[in-house]
């Protein structure tokens, strides 16, 4: 029986990294909360984590060749051309931006929360596996 | 990505945003600098923000329609000057008034720099909130497996 990382962590590394990318996308949001012309962009978490869920359960395409098609387009986890999405603005401004810093900022603290929710689950995979290890 | 590019973007954020609240000091400063022609009369500077794409960052050709373009930050284009109308005031015995008594005063609209200076100051403050909360994530991550 092989034991790997990958299926006893679960879904759950896949979450934290998408998790420091929405993290990393959100702050560029707020970073240019005032340029002229700039479009506020996020992720679809969702569709993500279904895409790491097909990837993780083994059930994607094996492509032997760079030019084949895959399923899921890249490696789990990862973003892809299609899952970066410009926000529709509850309200354009003047100048073209569309960055509205509240609702940006509310949704980057409630991605950090996501986040250390995330990051319980992992370290308690973790506390788990070496829980079995030692065997007490 | 990572959570380091996170502490580049808030910094990029600070910069740019101090770079703001510098030239609103300006001027303020320089709100009442009066001069005997329209040439020499100081003019309401603004910096112009433009978005940091992070394949232009690395030097490479950034691909068509390419990947997971997060961006890199904010960075300032440069910095113009307001080309409104100087103030135009009678004020014969001015020492710098021109010969038929006039004194130009800059375009400054101080109730507009003010407002501009509340605004960066409170985007400051934001760009500094993401910064703590990157380094709280990343010191969480740290201590993974820890216990």
């Amino acid at each position: 029986m092989a034991i790997t990382f990958d299926s006893a962590l679960g879904i759950h590394q896949y979450a934290l990294q998408a998790r420091v990318q929405r993290a990393e996308i959100l702050a560029n949001n707020l970073a240019n909360a005032d340029t002229p012309g700039f479009k506020a962009r996020d992720i679809d978490f969702q569709a993500i984590m279904k895409q790491a869920q097909s990837t993780a359960s083994g059930f994607d395409i094996n492509t032997t060749h760079s030019g084949h098609i895959t399923e899921g387009g890249s490696a789990p986890g990862s973003l892809s051309d299609n899952d970066l999405l410009y926000r529709t603005p509850h309200q354009p401004s003047v100048d073209g931006n569309t960055v509205d810093a509240q609702q940006e900022q509310s949704r980057f603290m409630r991605n950090a929360m996501d986040y250390q929710a995330s990051f319980q689950f992992l370290s308690s995979k973790f506390s788990g596996i070496s829980k079995a290890l030692t065997g007490q | 990505m990572s959570l380091g590019n996170i502490f580049d973007i808030a910094g990029s954020g600070m910069t740019a945003q101090s770079l703001r609240l510098n030239t609103t000091a300006s001027n303020i400063a320089n709100a009442e600098t009066a001069s005997s022609s329209t040439g020499e009369t100081y003019r309401a500077r603004k910096p112009v923000f433009a978005a940091v794409q992070q394949s232009l960052l690395n030097g490479n050709q950034p691909a068509f329609g390419s990947a997971a373009e997060g961006g890199a930050g904010v960075r300032v284009e440069g910095v113009v000057e307001s080309d409104a109308d100087l103030q135009m005031r009678y004020e014969p015995n001015h020492p710098a008034a021109s010969e038929d008594g006039y004194v130009y005063y800059p375009n400054v609209n101080v109730a507009e720099e003010m407002a501009d200076m509340m605004s960066s100051s409170r985007s400051f403050q934001m760009n500094v909130d993401i910064m703590n909360t990157a380094k709280s994530m990343m010191q969480r991550i740290l201590t993974l497996g820890q216990n």
